[in-house]
This record gives C-alpha cells, structure tokens and sequence, in this order.
C-alpha cells in the first residue's frame, strides 16, 4: 500500500516579479521552494503512515532536473520513496497534460492507498491537478481536507472546509485528498532526514519509463493556452463616511446625483 | 566570510540549527523572555530534529559529533535565542561527566534517554561556593549498597525540567575538594526537590533553580568514576562544555551585529542613514573584527578537542573568556548604534545585551578563567 504525495517545486512567490513590458514572470534569480501547500501534503502523508504503522510514503513531482531539490526536501522531511517524472516530452504541460502523467506514474507504482495534493500550488493557483488525478484514476476525492477522522485498508473519513463550516466525508480508497493549511503543522527536517537527504538520488522516470499515450502529454496534450499574464490594477480604496443614519443617507443620495444614476 | 571548512555533517547541523532558530524560535523567544515559562515546545522540536544526538556516540543512539558540531549547534541556536539554546547547551553540560567518566552500564542506561531529548543538567554550584567550588558542603554518605545525599545546589540550569543530574557532593569531607565525587541523579528519586526558580537579568527562557537533597538515597551504581574523583570530573567537563558557553556567546554577538548593521543602513539621521557615519562605521568594524577573531579561535579550540588533544584546559579557558567579552562588548556597542529605540523592549538588542552579561559570569567567571590561563601559562614555562 502506498501513500502517495504530489509534490511540486514553484518559485518562491515573496520574491517573484513581473516584467511589466512583456507581461511574464521574471524567473531568473529566484529562488525555488517546495510548493508551501504541498509541505502539509507531505506531512499528512508521514502522519498516515505513523498513524496506522502501515504505508510506504512515496513522493512524487514532475518538472525539470532541479525539482530533485524538493524531492530531497521531502525525503528529510521522512518520506520512504521519491520519484522524478522528468522530460523535455511533457514540457508545457497544463493541469490536465500534468495530472494525466502523474496518473499514469501512480499506476506505475501501483496499490494507491491514500494520493495526498496540497489544495493548489502558489505559481498558477488553479486547484485542478488534485481533482482532475481523481478523474483520470478513477477514483474518489475529498477536497479541501483539513481532518482525517478515520483510515483503514478500506475507507477514509474526513472533514473538508467549506465556506460554510465543515463537511464529514466518506470514501473508499484508493482516494484522493486535496489537503488544507487547517490539516497540521509540517515539521521540520530531523538530522537523520537531512543526511539521507544529501546522499539521496530519486528514481528518474522519462515518457519511455511509462505507458504513456503521447496526445495526452506535453504541449500537445494541454487544452490550455496562456493568451496574456498580467498583473490586475490595483484597486483603489473606496470612501468611508460617518454619520447618523440621516446623514449618511444624504451623502449617499447626494453622491448618486453627483453620478446620475438617480 | 571566513570558510572554516565544516565537514558535511557540520553543514548540515548548521543549517538545521538555523532552521529552528528561524522558523521556531524566533517567533517566540520575546514571549519565554516576558513569562520566563520553560520552552518546552521548541525543546521537543530539537529532540525530534534529533539535535540532542549530536554529542551522544552512535552505539548509544547518537551521531558520534563532538564539541565542534555541540558548537556550530549552540552557536546558531543562540542566534535566535540564547535562553531557549540554553535547555540544549545546559544538556550537553549535565551529560560529558556520563559521557567522559561514565562506566558502560551509566552509558547504556543514560545516554540514549539524553540522544532522544531527555533533559540533562550539572549541579555543582552551591550559596557559599560559587567560583570557590572547593567549598561545597553536599555531603554524601555510603550505607550499604547506597550513598544518601544532602544538602543544596544553586543556580542550577535545567533545574526542574532535566531528567537527569549530574551532582559532586562530599564523600570524605575532611579531604577537602579531593573529597568530592560525582553522581548521577534521576528526576523522581525520592528526597531530591527542587526549590526557588530564579528570576534572572538575561536568559530568562532558561530554568535556573535550586536542587535539594533530603536524605536523597541512590544505588552505588550511580556514582561516576571513582571516589574523590568529583573535582577532577567536574573540571574536565568544564574543559569540554566551555567551547559551548563561547559558542553561545557567538551566536548573541552574531545576532547583534547583524540587527545593528541592518539599523544602521535603515536609520535616517541628519537627512543620512546613520551607516554612513564614520563613527558608527568603526563601531561596526570593531564589533566585527572582534566576533570573527573569537569564532576563529572557538573553532580552532573545538576542533582541537574532537582531534583528541587533551591538554585543553587553558584554550577551553581562553575561548569562554574571550567569546563572552566580546559579547558583551559587542551587544553594549548593538544597543548603542540603536540609541533610544535600543533601550526599547520592542526591539531585539537590549535581550542580546541582557543574555551576553551571563556568558561572563557562568562556568567560570571570566575572571577565573583568566586564573587558569595565567596558571597554566606559568606551569608551561619552566
């Protein structure tokens, strides 16, 4: 049974700036972290298996070479197994071109018990690739998780976070959770973690190593076009006025007329 | 920056140190400070990051670093905050006595209670024997398969919170100071107490209390070394353990010069930052000339244990001294170059002003230290 967490590296956003003539983002010089939702992905993925005793947590990413960095992060962090999906093949991979590879990675590692997504990733904010996994695996999701209730071989029981308050949901497993900054606390790399850490090399796996149908990956396989990134006008403050009742009636009447709409 | 060559293992110490220094401590060293409650949360945090196996060799669950890893960790703990660093450093201290002088058995049952976060701590000090440590009036007496100890230490780093003591009490009080041995103590013995927890200047995320024996009875088995071997015992740990006071030292200066040079390009004076002042400038040069000197020569020492040199006694001496009063002179300069806001709580130098002062004063006074180095100068030269 394995406990598989989708990790992915993102440039650390406090740093990030746009170019404002081109309209992208500016990537060189920033620094590339472990995608901050995913830390408590990965936490809950150690705690499943600490929890129950059984399990093999296995880290998985998809992204350049350098994405090692955040499998290492993982593996300090006490995750058993990491894997590298690396290929020039799926460049240019939208939601659905990445979810439909790491699918096909999850097959290839086989007996899923829990997939653990951070709620979405800081870069494209998008939450897509959690639920679109479920979909292409075929089995259940529990977004949004900020509780797991209840884990055995069989089902999973958890609390999602919803505007208005809590859902209790239960599923069977495999499943896929998406998992809320509500769900723990990540730790911090223990000593042993880090030097497993700086000695570790992850299982590299290409668009050969896996039984992938080509229209489904890459460039080719994202529906998805980026037509124009821009940073939206800033808004401005609105007016604060104080007053009685009466008063306050009068401005607003007052500013309606200014505007014609009365 | 000087490159002292860290080994790998070294490297990575530090950068966990720095992580939890950072991520954990930071956030709440101003609170411990205020309420002087035990930080007992950021304490297990190191234990499960598995910072108290550094010092603690593999057969007994630790990773077999020495005092030069102990000093990379307490220096960058101490960056963030002295008196929480202090739980650890105040650890390392209570266990070299168990770890120089401990027979295979005391290891085996102490040692890996140590390497998985269980709090140690060294009680020597007593009211009328402070840095007149022959002067200790604990008494402990033999019956049987037992030794009984009374009397009570002072000024006791952990006291309270450790698991585990180490203690030099009288077992031949007519011999004086070579009438002393050293024991092992656990948390729980019935007879041992702990009495007034100190409200301190600095450090005061730091337990330091009185330890109390009343007719505290405990096997033979706990005694460390052999009879009247107390003094030597306590001495060569103090070899060990005085890079860590230095290396706490280093971690306050280090904290201090960062906030002042980082207040000084920020600070707006006469239409100027206040970096741009020369008088400023060379207080800043000073400060940093200073620390990386006593790093230096702190490295050089540690390293110079974990080779296995063993004449260390006046270097450990130098390195404490030397460290703690450029602390001191470094964090008095920090709150200097803040001026007003400086001597305000809601900014950090004046806790590093407060926490440097013990680095002169614990282990040694800075003037003992200087006792030893010119005795040990004056033997050197025949």
């Amino acid at each position: 049974m394995n406990i598989i967490v989708c990790i992915k590296q993102v440039p650390d956003t406090q740093d990030v700036k746009m170019d404002p003539e081109r309209g992208t983002l500016i990537r060189e010089g920033v620094k590339s972290i472990v995608n901050p939702f995913d830390l408590y992905a990965l936490e809950e993925g150690i705690r499943i298996k600490e929890r129950t005793g059984k399990g093999t947590v296995v880290a998985l990413t998809m992204g350049p070479p350098q994405a090692e960095e955040a499998l290492k992060e993982a593996i300090a962090m006490g995750v058993d197994r990491g894997i590298l999906i690396t290929d020039k093949a799926f460049a240019g991979a939208d939601t659905l071109a990445t979810s439909y590879t790491l699918a096909k990675a999850i097959e290839k590692i086989g007996s899923p018990w829990v997939i653990v997504c951070g709620r979405q990733a800081i870069d494209g904010d998008t939450a897509q690739v959690g639920p679109e996994l479920a979909a292409w695996l075929d089995v259940p999701q529990i977004t949004y998780v900020s509780k797991i209730l209840e884990i055995d071989e069989k089902r999973i029981k958890a609390e999602r976070l919803t505007d208005y308050g809590y859902d209790v949901v239960e599923a069977t497993v495999p499943c896929v959770i998406t998992v809320n900054k509500e769900i723990n606390e990540p730790r911090l790399p223990s000593l042993r973690g880090m030097m497993k850490a700086k000695r570790f090399k992850p299982e590299i796996w290409d668009s050969s190593s896996m039984d992938v149908d080509r229209k489904y990956i890459g460039l080719e396989g994202s529906p998805t076009r980026v037509i124009k990134i821009f940073a939206p006008p800033q808004k401005i403050g609105g007016q604060k006025h104080e007053g009685t009742p009466e008063e306050l009636a009068k401005i607003i009447v007052k500013k309606f007329e200014e505007l014609k709409i009365i | 920056m000087i490159d002292y060559f860290l080994t790998e293992e070294e490297e990575i110490i530090k950068e966990l140190a720095r992580k939890i220094a950072e991520e954990k401590i930071k956030a709440k060293r101003a609170y411990y400070d205020e309420t002087q409650e035990f930080p007992w949360d950021i304490v297990k945090i190191m234990a499960e990051s598995d910072l108290f196996r550094i010092f603690i060799p593999e057969e007994y669950g630790g990773f077999g670093g020495g005092v030069m890893s102990l000093t990379v960790a307490v220096e960058e703990l101490s960056r963030g905050c002295a008196g929480i660093a202090l739980a650890y450093a105040g650890t390392a201290l209570g266990t070299f006595p168990i770890l120089l002088f401990g027979n295979e058995e005391q290891k085996k049952k102490y040692l890996p209670r140590i390497a998985e976060g269980e709090l140690a701590a060294f009680a020597l000090t007593e009211a009328q024997a402070g840095s007149d440590a022959g002067n200790i009036k604990t008494r402990a007496e033999k019956r049987g398969d037992y030794y009984v100890l009374n009397g009570t230490k002072q000024f006791i780093t952990n006291g309270g919170e450790a698991g585990i003591y180490t203690v030099i009490a009288l077992t031949n009080p007519e011999k004086g100071a070579r009438g002393a041995s050293a024991f092992i103590v656990e948390k729980g013995t019935p007879g041992l107490s702990f009495g007034k927890k100190e409200n301190k200047l600095g450090i005061r995320a730091s337990a330091t209390r009185e330890v109390i024996f009343q007719d505290c009875k405990i096997p033979k088995e706990n005694l460390l070394g052999k009879e009247g071997m107390g003094f030597i015992i306590a001495m060569k740990t103090f070899d060990y353990s005085r890079p860590g006071v230095a290396a706490q030292a280093l971690g306050i200066a280090q904290a201090a010069l960062e906030e002042a040079t980082k207040y000084a390009k920020e600070r707006i004076q006469f239409d100027v930052p206040i970096a741009n002042f020369q008088a400023i400038q060379h207080m800043l040069a000073d400060m940093a000339i200073k620390l990386e000197a006593a790093r230096a020569l702190t490295y050089q020492v540690a390293r110079n244990i974990d080779k296995g040199n063993t004449k260390i006694t006046k270097e450990s001496a130098m390195v404490k001294c030397l460290a703690s009063d450029v602390a001191m002179e470094v964090t008095l300069n920090a709150v200097q170059i803040f001026g007003g806001y400086g001597y305000m709580k809601e900014y950090p130098v004046e806790k590093l002003m407060r926490d440097a002062k013990i680095t002169q004063i614990y282990e040694g006074t800075n003037q003992i230290m200087r006792n030893i180095v010119a005795s040990q100068l004056l033997k050197e030269v025949k």
